[in-house]
């Protein structure tokens, strides 16, 4: 007996102890996790919090008059909402057919050799900072746009009936549709990384017998990948739209920060982000403050209800990494 | 049958068009790329210098550099880091270890990914109110909290995915050689996902180093040098913000320094990660 006795006895020496820790371990875990839900929950607390005594204020008339005035604490922000609503769709005008247009381009057209480092270059785009493309959109784009874009549009486009409204004014260079530009292109490869997995999930055979019926690359495209693909694009849209409503510095420097809606999209506006960005610091008085807080409560529901839609689309979509 | 060769000319020709098009965007982005990459270097390495490195802000008019936004950048960078890190990285745990499917893992799944995409502008309006008015004034530490907040979500996200990979069988055997369950995590399961959760917090400094806007108003900024969290802090960022929009030449050229530098370092840390998370595939 004795002998059987002492290695077990040993062994149950050397088992490593510490299973006490598992609980509190696990807790540290969880507790981790409650730190995550309550940021956001106190985040959700302080937006509506802050932004009551400016909502009560004003009603309804806080979103749909666009009297912005710090001196006579009268707010009205449909300058700032419409210019985030205005500078978001042109930048999908612009960049969602664009970007869905790379991820055919890398994944149906592209040479294989090249397939992996330009997709690299087109996801370094993402990896840029939004203050450098602000600094880039008003110091090349700006400038550009101005001397050649603009009195361009102003001549051609300009008279036309309806259109014409769009593009009138003096040419600045700064205003929506550079703002707009801007953002189209920060959105491209958010949009076209989802795309292209999206694209790469359509099953070979489906492209093959399309082929082999003697349709075009084109039609292809257009009649195959795209319906099959419809719900992960539409996601991929509406994440790059999530991007483009919240974009802060970038806006800020093109912007032009004016507290108008103007028709013309060549002429300076302000978005929300912009608003926040240049009037927080030197907001004086609480209801100045809790208007721009309340401004901030707009933009994050919105955002929000974008990037559930995303989600939503997103979740129904089957995705594959592309090769 | 017989085809009308004019409906397959159109059609060839439609498919031409529109694939030329698809080229086409895709040159404009490399073009956009590439504008932005040449003007960072045609005019930040001309502004570049030692100076640039050594010494602090200029008011307009005088010499000087950035010294005090990078020391600023680095410390409230690197705080954020610290704080989100462990926080991160054991919320990740919990989701791929712990919770798994459950209700509380859906729920904080969904917060986590929409953190991940919040305005970050807003996440700076919220440590604004939460920290700035409580202390009264704007900090290093009010800004170090804004950048934990936006790179949390990343390190969470990137934890949990690398965790999941990691086989169950592995936990098993662990577990059945006597191992407590959070032993298994800590010597087993965190070690094969080690690489890519480093890569996830190489990611997290990526986009934690280049924000500005949940800056502005948390950690301000600051004319001289200061390695005092309590104070408000110039980070490069914002410092750029300034100097760019200034009127001044000599601030513009500093601003471009900046861009430089930050570019560079952000540019050089994505593509650490990505090396990383490749080597980590095989």
């Amino acid at each position: 007996m004795d002998v059987i006795e002492r290695p077990l006895d040993t062994a149950a020496k050397r088992v490593p102890s510490g299973l006490g820790l598992d609980a509190p371990f696990r807790w540290l875990t969880r507790g981790a996790a409650l730190l995550v839900v309550a940021a956001l929950g106190a985040m959700l607390a302080v937006l509506v919090i802050w932004s009551w005594p400016a909502l009560s204020r004003f009603g309804p008339a806080f979103i749909v008059s666009g009297h912005w005035n710090p001196v006579t604490e009268v707010f009205g922000a449909s300058a700032p909402i419409a210019g985030t609503l205005i500078t978001s769709a042109i930048a999908m005008a612009v960049g969602a057919p664009m970007a869905v247009g790379i991820a055919i381009f890398l994944n149906e057209l592209c040479p294989y050799r090249l397939r992996g480092p330009l997709g690299v270059a087109i996801e370094l785009l993402a990896a840029v900072p939004s203050i450098i493309y602000g600094m880039w959109g008003l110091f090349v784009v700006a400038p550009l746009f101005a001397n050649h874009v603009y009195p361009v549009l102003i001549t051609w486009l300009g008279p036309l009936p309806v259109v014409g409204q769009l593009f009138q004014g003096p040419p600045f260079g700064i205003g929506m549709l550079t703002a707009g530009l801007i953002l189209a292109v920060m959105v491209l490869p958010f949009i076209a990384s989802v795309s292209r997995q999206v694209l790469a999930s359509v099953p070979a055979v489906l492209r093959e017998a399309a082929y082999g019926l003697g349709a075009t690359k084109w039609e292809v495209a257009r009649h195959v990948l795209i319906p099959h693909a419809r719900r992960g694009l539409i996601g991929g849209m509406m994440l790059g739209l999530g991007r483009a409503l919240g974009e802060t510095m970038a806006v800020t420097f093109v912007i032009g920060n004016a507290h108008r809606i103007s028709a013309s999209l060549l002429q300076p506006g302000t978005t929300i982000s912009a608003t926040l960005a240049n009037e927080f610091t030197e907001a004086s008085g609480d209801i100045y403050l809790s208007s721009l807080v309340a401004l901030g409560l707009i933009l994050s529901g919105v955002t929000f209800l974008v990037l559930l839609g995303a989600r939503y689309m997103l979740a129904r979509a089957d995705r594959k990494m592309p090769t | 049958m017989t085809i009308d060769p004019r409906i397959v000319r159109r059609r060839r020709l439609a498919s031409r068009l529109m694939m030329g098009l698809c080229v086409g965007a895709a040159l404009a982005a490399l073009a956009v790329l590439a504008s932005i990459l040449l003007k960072l270097l045609a005019r930040g390495l001309g502004a570049l210098s030692w100076r640039v490195l050594v010494e602090p802000t200029p008011p307009p008019g005088s010499e000087g550099g950035l010294s005090n936004a990078i020391v600023g950048s680095l410390l409230m960078t690197g705080i954020a880091i610290l704080l989100a890190t462990p926080i991160g990285v054991l919320t990740g745990t919990w989701l791929a270890e712990y919770a798994r499917k459950s209700r509380l893992a859906e729920v904080v799944r969904f917060i986590n990914d929409t953190l991940l995409s919040a305005p970050s502008i807003i996440i700076g309006l919220y440590v604004y109110v939460m920290v700035v008015l409580p202390s009264g004034h704007f900090s290093g530490w009010a800004g170090a909290v804004a950048l934990a907040l936006i790179a949390i979500p990343v390190v969470v996200r990137t934890t949990e995915d690398m965790l999941v990979l990691v086989p169950d069988q592995v936990r098993e055997a662990a577990v059945a050689l006597g191992m407590p369950v959070w032993r298994m995590i800590v010597r087993v399961t965190w070690r094969a996902a080690a690489k890519g959760v480093l890569t996830g917090v190489l990611l997290a400094v990526a986009r934690v180093s280049g924000e500005t806007a949940p800056l502005l108003f948390t950690a301000l900024n600051n004319q001289f040098s200061t390695w005092n969290m309590a104070h408000p802090m110039p980070s490069l960022p914002v410092v750029i913000f300034q100097f760019a929009m200034s009127p001044y030449k000599d601030w513009q050229e500093l601003a471009w320094a900046g861009a430089l530098l930050i570019s560079a370092s952000v540019l050089l840390l994505n593509i650490a990660a990505r090396n990383m998370a490749s080597r980590g595939d095989r």
